[in-house]
């Protein structure tokens, strides 16, 4: 292998560095004051001193009060304890609950469970750039409704569902919302009271922030179900001793993260758009997701002719970290239920390339990557059966 | 995921394109993940004497695909028709478990340009046998 090979990472969906102020932050709290917060003694004050400097900064991040923000292991425990907290706390009340087509797994594969406890859901479809409209969602509800969830912005094309909107309806009809927001928190403006949000998941390795820890804010006078039961930790709802270090980087890196937005979202949404233009110059190649209302540093094509995981391998090789949403993995494998979701034609579905920006990615990165793909769609066009000849090098 | 020996068919598939003037043509969808082979054979005296392939698919298909092109080439029509995939996925030193059916695409083809040199030429065609090599 070339040693001098050139890496780009364009992955931040998946995940991030840690930033190492952040990373420098925690370390304190795992070699000298260790203590467990739920102790008496001066030691373990610090570990709750911290912890609650923590929960501060996350309430602010989402325009919410510090009592309201639980700390969790990430996104996909926050998605369960909201989803299947609410669902037994209200079932008494209903067993409906609204999703869209699009979720993470952590909010579909939740709702999947609770329909063999007995609980019904109906799935809002997306138009074709993945958006959900919020008269459908109205157009759902039905007297048995206790729940809506729909993501603040989607994992894999980064379209921003009109949250405010879905909010605003729930309400309405008084019918609790949850929105996961893991893509969304530390890139997006959130304010939990303007959006009408009764419970938001987070994840803090998706804003520069360690893995294994997240938050779930609840709003206040919002009762759900523990998912975890145990010691009195998290005011009683969440037991485990907590994760004192990850939740003090989670709390560092989230302001950092806000305080960096208004100008990061601006500087990565235009090498975004210089990406996916450059990407778009290349024949047969269309954009997934909606062209304005998306994360700052999303891209999202398919190509036509070629398959995901040989663009991968092949952008790997010149030092590309990137995602696709084709998964020839195994015997029943399936194209993306998000792509297939906005429509994106079977012959062409297999060939995505998700292409992630973070704070890091240069100009010249984004030159490079072009260039990368446009060399390895060429490659693997040549070798592809269904590339006609007007698209091959040698016709 | 893959071994080096599988990355370097991929990153450097031999016998790869097509041949103008092929004196048999295969081509083959898996339906399972969407991938396609074709396979060009050029014939003498019943002995592939050049062999392509093209190949829309992931890394495991395109490797086996190449790698069966080169374990073909030079052999009988019969010799070529017995290649099994568990066959191409040893001379790739073996495949993750769950790509073991991309190789089956390979073999696939190979049959299918067979047949069709066979009954161009007003042969019968070759039939698939009843046990398959599908299950892995």
């Amino acid at each position: 292998m070339n040693t001098e090979k050139r890496l780009v990472y364009m992955d931040h969906a998946a995940t991030t560095a840690t930033r190492p102020e952040v990373a420098a932050a925690m370390v304190p709290f795992m070699t000298s004051t260790f203590g467990n917060p739920s102790s008496l003694y001066d030691l373990a004050k610090v570990s709750r001193t911290a912890m609650d400097g923590a929960r501060e900064e996350v309430a602010v991040a989402l325009g919410a009060d510090p009592e309201e923000i639980f700390f969790t292991s990430g996104g996909t425990e926050s998605d369960n304890w909201a989803i299947k907290g609410i669902a037994f706390a209200k079932k008494a009340q209903g067993t409906h609950i609204i999703t869209s087509v699009i979720e993470h797994h952590a909010v579909s594969h939740t709702c999947e469970w609770l329909k063999k406890q007995g609980f019904s859901v109906t799935y809002i479809p997306v138009d074709c750039f993945g958006m959900v409209d919020p008269a459908d969602v109205e157009a759902a509800i039905t007297p048995e409704t206790i729940l809506i969830t729909v993501m603040m912005a989607n994992n894999e094309v980064g379209t921003i569902q009109p949250i405010a909107e879905i909010g605003a309806i729930a309400l309405k009809h008084g019918v609790l919302f949850h929105t996961d927001a893991v893509q969304a928190v530390g890139h997006i403006p959130v304010d939990v009271r303007a959006q009408n949000i009764d419970l938001l998941s987070l994840s803090s390795h998706k804003f520069h922030g360690p893995k294994g820890v997240g938050a779930l804010y609840i709003r206040s006078g919002v009762e759900l179900d523990s998912l975890i039961h145990g010691g009195a930790q998290e005011r009683g709802q969440r037991a485990g001793t907590e994760n004192v270090s990850g939740i003090v980087g989670m709390g560092l890196a989230l302001s950092l993260a806000v305080k960096g937005m208004p100008e990061n979202a601006l500087r990565i949404t235009a090498l975004r758009k210089r990406l996916t233009e450059g990407l778009l110059a290349i024949p047969k190649t269309y954009l997934n997701g909606h062209p304005e209302k998306r994360l700052p540093n999303n891209v999202n094509v398919v190509f036509a002719f070629i398959e995901g995981e040989s663009i991968l391998l092949m952008l790997n090789r010149r030092g590309i970290s990137a995602s696709t949403g084709s998964a020839c993995s195994s015997r029943s494998s399936e194209p993306s239920h998000v792509l297939t979701a906005c429509g994106v034609p079977l012959e062409v579905v297999h060939g995505s390339l998700r292409l992630t920006l973070g704070e890091e990615t240069t100009e010249a990165d984004v030159s490079y990557t072009i260039d990368a793909v446009k060399e390895v769609v060429q490659r693997l066009r040549d070798m592809s059966p269904l590339t006609p000849p007007e698209l091959r090098s040698q016709p | 995921m893959y071994n080096e020996k599988v990355m370097d068919y991929f990153e450097h598939p031999r016998n790869q394109g097509a041949i103008e003037d092929a004196d048999g043509i295969g081509e083959v969808g898996n339906p399972e993940c969407g991938d396609t082979t074709k396979i060009y054979l050029k014939v003498e005296h019943d002995v592939i004497t050049d062999v392509k392939f093209q190949t829309f698919g992931c890394a495991a298909a395109v490797a086996s695909s190449s790698m069966a092109t080169e374990l073909i080439k030079g052999k009988t029509l019969k010799e070529a028709w017995d290649l099994s995939n568990s066959a191409v996925a040893d001379a790739l030193d073996g495949l993750p478990p769950k790509k073991l059916h991309c190789s089956l695409i390979a073999e696939g083809a190979i049959h299918a340009a067979i047949n069709d040199y066979r009954t161009k030429r007003g042969l019968e065609a070759w039939k698939e046998k009843k046990e398959s090599h599908a299950e892995h």
